[in-house]
């Protein structure tokens, strides 16, 4: 019989990423919450002694970390449903994107991240980013799957579901409907999928735990200024 | 049917070198045009407006870009001495290492190498830490392996995914510590690792596509001296 765990924290959208594909496929799992800021636990510490960090998969007790990495693992093991095209160049544009997004990701999340000069920098250019992704990623599609959603939607899921909450703790607009339109659409279309209307975080919890945690950041940010 | 490879490159860069190994072990076919990274070429343009630079291969006219997207491309294409083995759990781990060679072993070198002076102490125990995980994993394999055939007999010795990945730790690093005065990586600190270059880079397919070493010396020490002159 196979055992599939996956270690994973309430609000986190990469965790989500691996727990939505893992629905899509039918697979069942077991889901453990980590204490990611008091107590990691040890299968999280021998699972991930890298990164140390959520989401890790674990299949018959064998670990893989990285959520683009587990993503690929579940596609390869469970490859009913496909989420990612047969056509090798499109497989390719999908890579792409993903990691677009992963190497972009530190100058998107910079809004929430970061603050005064550095954080006004990175409002500006992640405006250029996301009008970038609209054009070239999504293009005329519905989804970045296409007709149907796939893993780059998954990749791209906290723009859809955990964006305006972080905008709302932080203050700061960073995609308006106006200057991204396709794009909103897409957040639209993506929300009401129901594997996903039914697979997203609460958002009054969600929205305390950022203003929490940007208010932790903004302290810290303060203080070593001041050092 | 005749099949269309071009491959948009830099004869210095090693994504760009990543991608002319794999073509090579899987023996592909392919016009390999030099990127003038001055004027960029209206074509390179074209085909990569996102991220505006190489590697960049043109199939049949469709473009990819990415090394590493392009080596998993090249996988999927075409038949022969695959660079990742068949296994899904092997595979996975594959692509875990190599993204943790572009996340964070290249970006933190690169820190401890060229980055401002403030930020070179952290920057180099942060990459000594990366090579020390990488090194880790090695284990007692000769290569990371996990190819089907491009360095040796098969099996785990192959040059696989992470190997090619891994090409500017096991050749650009020492050409570029030489020109900035600075060491990271050394025998003593890394005998393991020491172990892998030596072993990949006694591969013809790797030794005969890297750059020329006097050049790529060269190359460093005029840009180390430009970022001097401009202080």
């Amino acid at each position: 019989m196979e055992e599939v765990k996956l270690l994973g924290f309430w609000s986190s959208p990469f965790v989500y990423r691996v727990k939505w594909a893992l629905k899509h496929k039918d697979v069942k799992y077991e889901y453990l919450e980590e204490d990611l800021w008091n107590k990691k636990s040890d299968l999280l510490l021998r699972s991930n002694p890298v990164q140390k960090r959520v989401p890790v998969l674990l299949h018959d007790g064998k670990p893989i970390a990285e959520s683009i990495v587990i993503l690929e693992y579940i596609e390869e093991m469970w490859p009913h449903n496909p989420l990612l095209p047969q056509d090798p160049h499109e497989r390719a544009m999908a890579r792409y994107w993903m990691k677009f997004g992963e190497d972009k990701a530190p100058i998107l999340l910079g809004f929430y991240l970061n603050f005064g000069e550095e954080q006004e920098k990175n409002v500006k250019e992640a405006k250029e980013l996301l009008k970038i992704l609209e054009k070239h990623g999504l293009g005329e599609n519905k989804f970045f799957g296409g007709d149907e959603i796939g893993l780059v939607d998954f990749a791209f899921g906290w723009i859809a579901c955990w964006l305006e909450v972080m905008e709302e703790a932080v203050g700061v607009k960073l995609s308006e409907a106006e200057s991204l339109p396709r794009l909103h659409e897409w957040i639209e279309n993506f929300k009401k999928v129901p594997l996903i209307k039914e697979n997203t975080p609460d958002r009054d919890r969600m929205l305390s735990f950022y203003k929490q945690r940007r208010e932790q950041r903004r302290e810290s940010f303060i203080s070593s200024r001041a050092s | 049917m005749a099949e269309e490879v071009k491959l948009f490159g830099l004869w210095g860069s090693p994504f760009s070198r990543r991608v002319e190994i794999a073509l090579k072990i899987k023996g592909v076919k392919y016009e390999y045009i030099e990127d003038d990274l001055q004027n960029k070429s209206a074509l390179l343009l074209k085909y990569n407006p996102v991220h505006k630079k190489v590697p960049v291969l043109l199939h049949n006219g469709k473009p990819i870009a990415e090394s590493l997207v392009l080596l998993e491309y090249i996988d999927e294409t075409w038949e022969g001495n695959p660079n990742l083995p068949p296994d899904p759990y092997e595979r996975a781990q594959a692509r875990f290492w190599a993204k943790f060679i572009d996340e964070k072993c290249l970006p933190a070198l690169w820190k401890a190498l060229f980055g401002e002076e403030s930020e070179q102490e952290k920057a180099m125990e942060e990459a000594l830490q990366n090579l020390k995980m990488l090194e880790k994993e090695l284990k007692d394999k000769r290569l990371f392996g996990g190819g089907g055939g491009g360095g040796g007999g098969g099996g785990e010795e192959s040059i696989g995914l992470v190997d090619i990945a891994a090409n500017f730790i096991a050749y650009w690093v020492g050409i570029i510590q030489e020109a900035v005065g600075a060491e990271i990586l050394n025998r003593e600190r890394f005998p393991v690792l020491y172990k892998w270059i030596d072993e990949l880079l006694s591969c013809s397919v790797i030794r005969e596509n890297l750059p020329p070493r006097d050049k790529m010396l060269a190359y460093f020490i005029s840009r180390v001296q430009a970022a001097k002159a401009s202080k």
